[in-house]
C-alpha cells in the first residue's frame, strides 16, 4: 500500500516539471491509474517512457505498489505551429 | 549487496535460458498470469483481451505455476511486472504499453511491419 501523494513526490522528484495526475481506483491505496506528463519523454520510447516512471518509484511497482494504470505523455508544444 | 545483486544470485541461468527458448518459440508470445480463458489478474486479461481484438495468433506463457520464470522474468526483460509481450524476440512491454500502441495505432504498425497477420484489422 502507498499514499497517492509518495508517488507524486517520487515521480516529481525524479522528473522535475512532470505533470502527474493520480486516481485511487478503489480507494484502497493499491490500486492506482497515474498519467505522466513529461517534456524529457520526448523522443523517448514508449517502452523506455514506463521505465523511467517504474526507475522514479524505485522498485516499488509490482512490490508494495501493487497494481497501477501507467499512461505517459509528451506535453503539447505551447503556442502551436 | 544490493537486492537487485541479492535477486541475480537466486536466478538459476538455466531458467533464463528457458525463457530466451520460450520467446524465440513463437513470433509473438505473451508471458501471463493464468490462461486467457482465466486470466489470472486484470493486467494479464487486458493483454489477452487487445491481441484478440487484433486477431493475432499469439502463444502464452503461464507464469504462475513456474515461480522461477516468473521472478526471473523481471530481470530478463528489465520489467517488473506480468504481463509481458515479444513480438519476434523483442520484448514490448506490458499491458499498458500495449494499451497506448492500441490507441495510438503504433502495436498495429509493429505487427504489419513484422508481417504478423491481424485476423480483425487491416
Amino acid at each position: 500500500m502507498m499514499q497517492a501523494e509518495e508517488i507524486l513526490n517520487l515521480i516529481q522528484s525524479a522528473m522535475p516539471g512532470a505533470r502527474v495526475e493520480i486516481e485511487d481506483l478503489r480507494g484502497d491505496g493499491n490500486h492506482y491509474a497515474v498519467t505522466v506528463a513529461f517534456d524529457g519523454f520526448d523522443g523517448v520510447p514508449l517502452v523506455d517512457q514506463h521505465r523511467m516512471v517504474f526507475a522514479a518509484l524505485e522498485g516499488r511497482v509490482g512490490g508494495i505498489l501493487r497494481a497501477m494504470t501507467l499512461t505517459t505523455l509528451v506535453p503539447q508544444k505551447k503556442g502551436g505551429e | 549487496m544490493s537486492v537487485d545483486e541479492r535477486t541475480q544470485r537466486l536466478i538459476d541461468p538455466t531458467v533464463l535460458d528457458r525463457i530466451q527458448s520460450e520467446v524465440d518459440s513463437d513470433l509473438v508470445v505473451l508471458f501471463m498470469n493464468g490462461t486467457p480463458v482465466f486470466p489470472q489478474c486484470g493486467p494479464s486479461a487486458q493483454a489477452v483481451q487487445i491481441l484478440e481484438f487484433l486477431g493475432v495468433h499469439y502463444k502464452y506463457i503461464d507464469a504462475t505455476i513456474d515461480p522461477s520464470l516468473r521472478l526471473a522474468i523481471k530481470d530478463f526483460s528489465n520489467w517488473p511486472t506480468l504481463p509481458q509481450l515479444y513480438v519476434k524476440g523483442q520484448f514490448v512491454g506490458g499491458n499498458d504499453v500495449m494499451r497506448q500502441m492500441l490507441e495510438n495505432g503504433d502495436l498495429q504498425k509493429l505487427f504489419e511491419q513484422s508481417a504478423i497477420p491481424m485476423a480483425n484489422f487491416s
